[in-house]
């Protein structure tokens, strides 16, 4: 990327609230049901029928809030969002437009390199979810409204991030939030959790910001980091070749991996807003807001603020291994068992176990090892039972085989050597077999060191102390 | 206020209305008839007035969280001009 422009990028991140019924009807909302078998007359947009606000959306909304630091709004307003398109059959989008229920807040975000970035949220807003439309049909769309009235919460970044690598982090903290606090469950396939990025470039510097193209419906984490690329090498090329950015929606594809015009937004955007009549305003008590406070969790930031503290962690490594209430609680279960190496069964549980559970495609739920399993492999390393080295393999076997360690160790006679006298004659027979290398070595060929230390682990199958024989090794060579 | 034709062939698209060349003049007029009808509340002195989203002075009652709407999907399908494998069909809208 050229080096003289500074990237801009705002995102508007969709979260389906996990209620059991609509926003203002009583249809369920389960996943994966029959085409409109879950949409009822409020939700088909029938004449005559009326509105009613599930308490549980409003309730998690002020959750979110709460939890990044927000101005609750005491007092907050629905509007109508007017547009067609069918699958919204009232023609119109109960949303919020002046009057959100959360306003100001933000969210601190670590990147890799353990710099912190803060993110302002420039409010969330409560509205309904549309129906689904399939175009694959000669001459007609098919529409199933299961989705239409499903509870959103869509929060409102500022344009604070500056790569997509920031973005694709402040996206996956907002991620990780709502699922601690057990309002959405961040399901990006089933497009639970998706997000609509607006990108726009400037000169480094520069105070003004550069015309915006909105990538629309990102729903997953790596095709946000790419769209957004994407999206700057093609303004960067406008702009260095003497053209325009035209304010617009974009389309990512992923097929193709481009993104492309999906229409001109000046028309589209005449949304028409004024407060529906259908709905009163919502008034929020402060003994509700209250309640609602006690309620929250221990939050990502708290969690790993503890970590840090508890178990000597880096702030890196405290935010990867909170990134889920499940996987934190499954550290936590480790590091129980291991008290005496916390940063063990940190490394162990982000490394090996994490890379097996991502290679097999699991949850931390349905790990193959519990908690308590791996710490005794781990508590066999403390113990100097076993090398790291070979800890691994009897990792994978226990993986494979469902086994605990000591029997894994026991059966492949993996118990590592560390009795002096057998690995110095291990040592002694190796000097024996290569009486040449061992000339160069004492005649100064120290590189030499490396070939003694393999071909004694390979003689004892690498079962051998690798602190002692490094120690018996210096010894026993030393002219 | 008066509208200029173009002015009402762009609400007439946001309505999906369609008009006959010869009815724009006739909208043009009456619709600039009514803003001017409702422009007489510009005059009105509302600088110490709050705002009202509602006219009714009570707040929004809440529903519990509970889906009590049962599938009757048979039946409000008997409404539809088009369905297939239980979704509606309408023409092709793509974008």
């Amino acid at each position: 990327m050229s080096g003289e422009w500074e990237t801009v990028i705002g995102l508007e991140i969709h979260a389906q609230l996990a209620t059991k019924s609509k926003i203002f009807s009583g249809s369920p909302t389960a996943y994966g049901a029959e085409p409109n078998t879950q949409a009822d007359l409020v939700d088909l947009g029938y004449p005559g029928v009326l509105p009613v606000l599930n308490a549980e959306a409003v309730r998690m909304a002020v959750k979110f809030g709460l939890a990044v630091g927000a101005v609750i709004t005491r007092r907050s307003v629905f509007a109508r969002k007017n547009y067609f398109y069918p699958d919204l059959p009232k023609g119109y989008q109960i949303s919020q437009y002046e009057l959100p229920i959360v306003a100001r807040g933000s969210l601190d975000v670590v990147m890799e390199d353990g710099t912190v970035k803060t993110v302002g949220i420039t409010r969330a807003h409560l509205e309904e979810d549309a129906g689904k439309s399939q175009h694959e049909g000669v001459g007609v769309s098919a529409i199933d409204l299961n989705r239409a009235g499903t509870p959103l919460i869509e929060i409102v970044s500022e344009p604070d991030m500056r790569s997509a690598k920031e973005a694709v982090a402040y996206m996956k903290k907002i991620h990780t939030l709502v699922r601690y606090l057990g309002i959405c469950d961040g399901n990006m396939q089933e497009g639970s959790f998706r997000c609509d990025a607006n990108v726009s470039i400037r000169r480094k510097g520069a105070e003004k910001f550069g015309t915006r193209a909105e990538l629309k419906n990102l729903n997953s984490f790596r095709f946000v980091e790419k769209a957004i690329n994407l999206e700057v090498m093609r303004q960067i090329d406008i702009l260095e070749s003497g053209g325009t950015v035209v304010q617009e929606t974009r389309l990512y594809d992923s097929d193709k991996d481009e993104t492309r015009s999906m229409r001109s937004k000046e028309e589209a955007n005449d949304y028409r807003y004024f407060p529906d009549p259908d709905l009163l305003p919502v008034v929020l008590e402060e003994r509700f807001i209250e309640t609602v406070r006690g309620s929250l969790p221990e939050l990502p930031d708290q969690k790993a603020a503890r970590f840090q503290q508890q178990y000597g962690l880096s702030l890196y490594d405290a935010g990867v291994l909170t990134a889920s209430k499940e996987l934190a609680a499954y550290f936590e279960a480790v590091a129980a068992l291991v008290p005496s190496d916390p940063k063990l069964a940190a490394n162990w549980v982000m490394g090996d176990w994490s890379a097996a559970l991502n290679k097999d495609g699991l949850d931390v739920a349905e790990s193959r090892l519990s908690a308590a399993q791996l710490a005794g492999l781990l508590n066999r390393i403390v113990d100097n039972t076993i090398s790291g080295k070979i800890a691994k393999e009897v990792f994978e076997a226990m993986w494979a085989e469902g086994l605990e360690a000591d029997a894994v160790i026991a059966s492949r006679g993996l118990r590592q050597i560390t009795d002096t006298g057998a690995i110095e004659a291990e040592i002694d027979a190796i000097m024996a077999a290569n009486p040449k290398q061992l000339a160069d070595y004492r005649a100064g060929k120290d590189k030499l060191f490396g070939f003694f230390v393999g071909q004694v682990m390979k003689s004892t199958g690498g079962k051998a102390n690798p602190a002692m024989l490094n120690d018996l090794l210096k010894k026993k060579l030393a002219p | 206020m008066s509208l200029s034709p173009k002015q009402i062939e762009s609400i007439a698209h946001l309505a999906r209305l369609e008009l006959k060349p010869e009815e724009i003049p006739v909208y043009a007029d009456s619709l600039s008839r009514i803003f001017g009808l409702v422009g007489e509340l510009d005059r009105a002195q509302t600088a110490q007035v709050e705002p009202m989203a509602h006219p009714l002075e009570q707040v929004q009652r809440l529903r519990a969280d509970e889906a009590t709407s049962p599938n009757q999907r048979e039946l409000y399908q008997r409404n539809a001009p088009q369905v297939e494998g239980g979704l509606y069909l309408v023409p092709k809208v793509i974008e």
